[in-house]
């Protein structure tokens, strides 16, 4: 017994040395910084300086432009996560490759791609012109920077529900079909509930990187919509304020840590749905 | 055709490469329990599947007193069924689990409790309303789903090998209860299995089935001790295989000796197959026997001793009571009655 555990700690080794070092450590310095001032001396003037309304505004719109991607998400990706989870089609090991494809390039690359795609004079004003209509401005609002988290995001929201769905027993199906249930009994009350892990993971891998993306604004912004993840990389990257920074990064962890804390406290709620 | 509730005529079904039925027909009467046995890949579940609604035949008819019904889809039939392990919804509790086809046939909320509970009284589990499957034992999750059943109170009821995954004893205690529950209820049963003894318990009729083709349909008692071939003797129960020569009505010789036994109808002369259970053969004292044999060896099988013994070119397997030491030289003897002839299975 005691030689197993010895090994077991043997082989936690390097996982833990991993943790320390990129998880335990980063997040030690940056409570330190965030609550100490430039004398180094413990307080909450980084918070205070935080807490005003523009940067609220801009904690807001993050929240709120990375919520609407995420229902985005939800949509579009349900739908394709069930055909492939289902067994009427039969090209699923191509979809999955168109599926996964994108993700095999790097995450700069693919968002630079869509710039050159919908920039001034890019690929789609190219286009557009060549049939005799006006230039758009794709780029610089909103729409661009959420079209950005859906496009890059897309495939988190997708697989996990296509693991829960496909994790769902056949004999559970037929046997909501033998009771008298149609497609849409047997969708309510048997699959989607028996999805809600898959929604819940999907959620959060789509829900998180959205709130603190700072590349998809920067290019498909233009540098017009400021998301909170801009200013903590201007914080650290050009202004030199660690202290700043790390304060906004504590606050957008901890109301990241309660949104996702509210959807899981939903999702248990809801797991037995009513007719 | 009057007493019919289901009518198989010529189904074909095919999957893939792999025709599992041809040209496959059978009637199922009112409030009879049936059993399909036969081993794995004989095509038992996939009538099953058929008639419950889960699979369209390739060819030819599924009548419900007298209507085609091979396209209505399982939630439109009136058929209800019990499939193997694991078919409770997870994330409902008993009651919402039994009470799911009530729902959906729309059924006022006072209604729709009492019949919970009636049907959670029948399958013995009374009080279980608010626990979760993944908390009850196999035989309770299974006693829950032919509670879900019968609660919908279908003219028929499916069973896709329910008591499979459950331990012997309970397995046991199972099939009293359900032919019980069969008598209680007075519908129709159908039933897939590949337990012989299971099949013997339960049914009234009994249908032996072997690559997708009927070898035998009767009642228990008929299938034992009348086997129409070598499939259905050696399936059912253990059985003593020889060939032998049929010269006349009542007259066979097997082993190298005569046999006086009661079969008929057969040419002067056939080749036939002669099957003899093993708890009919008796063991004699030396010489006192129709053969006389060695005794090679013994086993304890609990309720009996089987022993194999050997006369001339014939091994005998014999079961007994009484334990005869191996090497001693015996006599055995076979009445009349237990001698049964087949006629020779073409291959």
């Amino acid at each position: 017994m005691k030689v197993k555990k010895s090994l077991y700690m043997v082989a936690l080794f390097p996982f833990l040395i991993w943790l320390i070092l990129l998880v335990v450590v980063p997040l030690m310095l940056i409570g330190y910084y965030g609550f100490t001032n430039a004398a180094g001396i413990f307080s909450f003037d980084n918070f205070h300086q935080f807490f005003q309304p523009d940067y609220l505004r801009v904690l807001w719109r993050s929240l709120y432009l990375s919520l609407v991607a995420t229902v985005f998400c939800l949509l579009a990706g349900y739908p394709v996560a069930m055909i492939l989870a289902g067994n009427t089609f039969r090209k699923k090991t191509l979809l999955v490759v168109l599926l996964i494809a994108p993700m095999w390039m790097n995450f700069l690359l693919r968002t630079y791609a869509w710039l050159t795609l919908l920039e001034g004079n890019g690929v789609f004003n190219t286009i557009l012109q060549a049939m005799g209509l006006p230039k758009q401005s794709f780029l610089g609002n909103t729409n661009a920077v959420v079209f950005g988290m859906v496009y890059n995001f897309l495939p988190y929201m997708i697989f996990p529900i296509y693991n829960s769905i496909s994790k769902i027993p056949k004999n559970i199906l037929e046997a909501a079909r033998d009771l008298g249930g149609g497609n849409a009994t047997c969708f309510f009350r048997i699959i989607l509930p028996l999805s809600v892990p898959g929604i819940i993971s999907g959620i959060t891998m789509v829900f998180v990187p959205g709130v603190t993306t700072f590349v998809i604004s920067q290019f498909l912004g233009s540098g017009k919509v400021t998301l909170i993840g801009d200013i903590i990389e201007q914080q650290f990257m050009h202004a030199g304020n660690w202290g700043f920074g790390s304060a906004i990064s504590i606050v957008v962890m901890v109301v990241v840590v309660v949104c996702m804390w509210l959807v899981n406290r939903f999702s248990d709620d809801s797991g037995v749905m009513m007719p | 055709m009057s007493n019919h509730i289901i009518d198989l005529q010529g189904i074909d079904k095919s999957f893939g490469d792999t025709r599992v039925l041809e040209n496959f027909s059978l009637y199922i009467r009112e409030n009879e329990f049936i059993t399909l046995l036969g081993p794995s890949g004989c095509g038992k579940t996939t009538i099953l599947r058929i008639i419950g609604g889960f699979e369209q035949p390739d060819a030819g008819k599924v009548l419900y007193k007298g209507a085609d019904i091979a396209s209505v889809p399982p939630n439109k039939r009136n058929f209800n069924t019990v499939f193997q392990k694991y078919s409770l919804f997870p994330h409902m509790n008993i009651f919402e689990n039994v009470a799911f086809g009530l729902r959906i046939k729309k059924m006022p909320e006072v209604e729709i409790r009492k019949k919970v509970s009636r049907a959670l009284e029948i399958v013995n589990l009374p009080g279980f309303e608010e626990r979760y499957p993944d908390s009850l034992s196999g035989g309770q999750q299974q006693r829950v789903a032919i509670a879900r059943a019968i609660v919908c109170e279908p003219e028929v009821l499916l069973f896709d090998e329910p008591l499979g995954a459950l331990d012997l004893k309970l397995r046991q205690g199972m099939q009293h209860e359900l032919k019980k529950l069969r008598e209680a209820l007075g519908i129709t049963f159908v039933y897939v299995t590949h337990d012989q003894e299971e099949a013997l318990t339960m049914s009234d009729t009994i249908v032996v089935m072997s690559n997708g083709e009927i070898q035998q349909i009767g009642t228990p008692v008929d299938i034992y001790n009348e086997p129409k071939n070598r499939f259905v003797a050696r399936f059912i129960g253990e059985s003593n295989i020889v060939e032998g020569v049929m010269h006349e009505d009542f007259h066979v010789r097997f082993a190298e000796h005569e046999f006086t036994c009661v079969d008929g109808g057969f040419e002067k002369e056939e080749k036939v197959d002669v099957v003899i259970r093993p708890e009919d053969i008796k063991i004699v004292p030396k010489g006192e026997g129709m053969l006389s044999g060695v005794v090679k060896s013994v086993y304890f099988k609990g309720v009996h001793y089987e022993m194999q013994v050997q006369t001339g070119e014939t091994d005998w397997m014999v079961q007994s009571t009484l334990m005869e030491e191996a090497g001693k030289e015996v006599g055995i003897s076979i009445f009349p009655n237990d001698i049964h002839i087949m006629k020779k299975t073409r291959v």
